[in-house]
């Protein structure tokens, strides 16, 4: 080995970590912790600096709003009086009097059970057609056209159909959420594997690995951050479309008990309807978000 | 005696539409083993392209190439390449992308303790062992390229292929990095096809050095023996007769009978 030459050239940094622990002695650098008082209070004033903002928006809003509905003649009830209305829904998300008479918990689950399954099924579907339709030109000619017209098609519009079809609200409503959420899926899951660099393919091919393998190992993780930006988008839209199709189904589910509380000019319940739709949709968001950011750890590097 | 590897009468020829550009033109050239030959040429003159036609990764138009006796027709792992750009796989550690060439490789021959070893012994000959569990985003640029070359290593190819292996590094991590290349080709007596643009490194690496004319349809121009000793040092190479003059063919060949006009 032509180490002199190496020695010579330590100066560089690049170099010296290459280079044998014997040229150069290695210095290890631990930095430096703080006490755990101060991070703890850095961590709190960085929790504060998160929150409060956020907290005093909604203070404000609240405020305006109470003001707005306090006034006779108001259509809408203020916050206050959608509190005192809907404690008993707040208090006790669970209870179960038979027939649609359910907590809130109980519909939200029912709902969130429909997109599971469409949206499990879209998923594997969508990603399975993305892939055949950004590996394959002729897939893409064939295909393209039809999916760039049908996923103009508002989601409610499949309804109809699918009540049609399958004669039941149940497979209606997840057949409604699997082509809402479908569309986002195939599309991104195209771009993201027709932008696999050469270079990775060139890889592939020189260990000459198969079909499965590049699969795999190539195709998942190079497409991985578009994948998941086309199951978030999916997960918001079918989230969107459960109430909307839902409110049309009848039986147990969000959208539905939004519909009745209309029915029966429960305004406050619809509020706190709402505002559960709300969180949930969030929370939902942010978990494949936050399986994104655990999978695609890595990738977006170059 | 057949050659080892033998690039016979290629041509390569792109088509498109009705539009044909001749890249190629009649290459043919044959390399023996254990030996370290540098193809040099102006850029767009096809070096890359006749490298890509040996690693079967494009195919020829006329002619090919043989290696052992037999046509190369796809890429495989016996004409491992170190890519310009090192290719690394982001989201594998150095480690994984090595393993993954040796798992490929090595599946059903070895066991998996050899694998690992196998996987640290090449991270080792390149010297980058100690930084295994870092992804390619967390390395530098030359040490990159080390771990593309120890994936290519651990293939455990007939011909190693580098195409402008170290094109894109600063001048002494290049430097480093060449060093390190000669050392690893002393001790494993690997045969190499190197693609440059560098008269100074195809000169202080190749046993020789392969001039291409200007594209389009280029062909072999000239080829040159490097008649130095191994292993060589670059820094008494510097004042070297023989090195001197061999350098001054390789200059004289690209700059002054094979200008590249378009360059200026």
């Amino acid at each position: 080995m032509n180490m002199p030459i190496m020695k010579s050239e330590a100066e560089s940094p690049v170099l010296e970590s290459a280079a044998p622990a014997a040229t150069a002695k290695v210095l290890s650098l631990s930095p430096k912790r703080a006490p755990l008082s101060e991070r703890i209070a850095t961590g709190l004033s960085d929790v504060a600096a998160r929150l409060v903002p956020p907290i005093v928006v909604i203070a404000l809003a609240l405020l305006i709003w109470e003001v707005l509905c306090r006034r006779t003649g108001a259509t809408l009830p203020p916050p206050s009086r959608v509190v005192r209305d809907t404690w008993e829904l707040i208090v006790n998300p669970f209870f179960d009097h038979g027939g649609i008479d359910k907590g809130l918990f109980w519909h939200l689950s029912a709902s969130l059970h429909r997109v599971a399954l469409g949206y499990a099924l879209a998923s594997v579907v969508g990603v399975a057609l993305g892939t055949l339709v950004g590996q394959s030109i002729w897939a893409m000619r064939g295909l393209d056209p039809i999916f760039q017209v049908l996923r103009t098609v508002p989601p409610l519009a499949w309804l109809p159909l699918s009540l049609a079809a399958f004669r039941d609200g149940q497979p209606s409503a997840i057949f409604v959420i699997f082509i809402t959420s479908i569309w986002p899926i195939i599309i991104n899951t195209a771009v993201g594997i027709r932008n696999i660099p050469q270079d990775y393919r060139n890889v592939a091919q020189v260990l000459r690995l198969n079909h499965l393998e590049f699969f795999w190992k190539i195709m998942v993780p190079s497409a991985a951050p578009y994948i998941f930006t086309g199951l978030r988008i999916g997960i918001g839209l079918s989230w969107l479309a459960i109430v909307a199709a839902e409110m049309l189904i009848g039986g147990v589910g969000v959208g539905f008990f939004i519909w009745d509380a209309w029915n029966s000019s429960h305004i406050s319940e619809i509020i706190l309807a709402l505002i559960y739709v709300g969180i949930v949709g969030f929370v939902l968001d942010r978990i494949v978000a936050a399986i994104a950011s655990i999978v695609t750890r890595g990738t977006a590097a170059s | 005696m057949q050659p080892y590897l033998k690039l016979d009468h290629i041509d390569k020829t792109y088509t498109r539409g009705s539009f044909q550009t001749e890249v190629l033109n009649d290459v043919t050239l044959t390399i023996e083993m254990g030996e370290y030959v540098s193809i040099i040429g102006h850029s767009g003159c096809g070096k890359s392209t006749l490298l890509n036609i040996v690693a079967g990764l494009v195919p020829a138009t006329h002619g090919g190439a043989i290696l052992e006796g037999q046509e190369v027709n796809e890429p495989g792992p016996d004409r491992a390449v170190v890519f310009q750009n090192h290719s690394l796989l982001p989201w594998l550690t150095v480690y994984g992308n090595v393993r993954l060439a040796v798992d490929k490789v090595f599946a059903g021959k070895q066991r998996r303790a050899e694998r690992h070893a196998w996987t640290m012994h090449n991270l080792d000959l390149v010297q980058m062992a100690h930084a295994k569990d870092k992804r390619p985003a967390e390395i530098s640029g030359g040490m990159k390229q080390r771990v593309g070359l120890a994936r290519a290593l651990a293939m455990e190819p007939k011909v190693l292929l580098l195409d402008e292996p170290f094109g894109a590094l600063d001048a002494l991590t290049r430097a480093h990095l060449q060093d390190s290349v000669m050392a690893i080709h002393q001790k494993l007596g690997n045969t190499v096809l190197m693609i440059t643009h560098d008269v100074d490194e195809a000169v202080l690496l190749s046993d020789r050095i392969v001039m291409m004319t200007n594209g389009p349809s280029a062909h072999i121009g000239e080829v040159l023996e490097v008649p130095l000793a191994r292993p060589r040092k670059r820094l008494e190479l510097a004042a070297n007769p023989t090195y001197l003059k061999c350098r001054q063919r390789v200059l004289e060949f690209l700059y002054e009978r094979h200008r590249f006009i378009e360059a200026a």
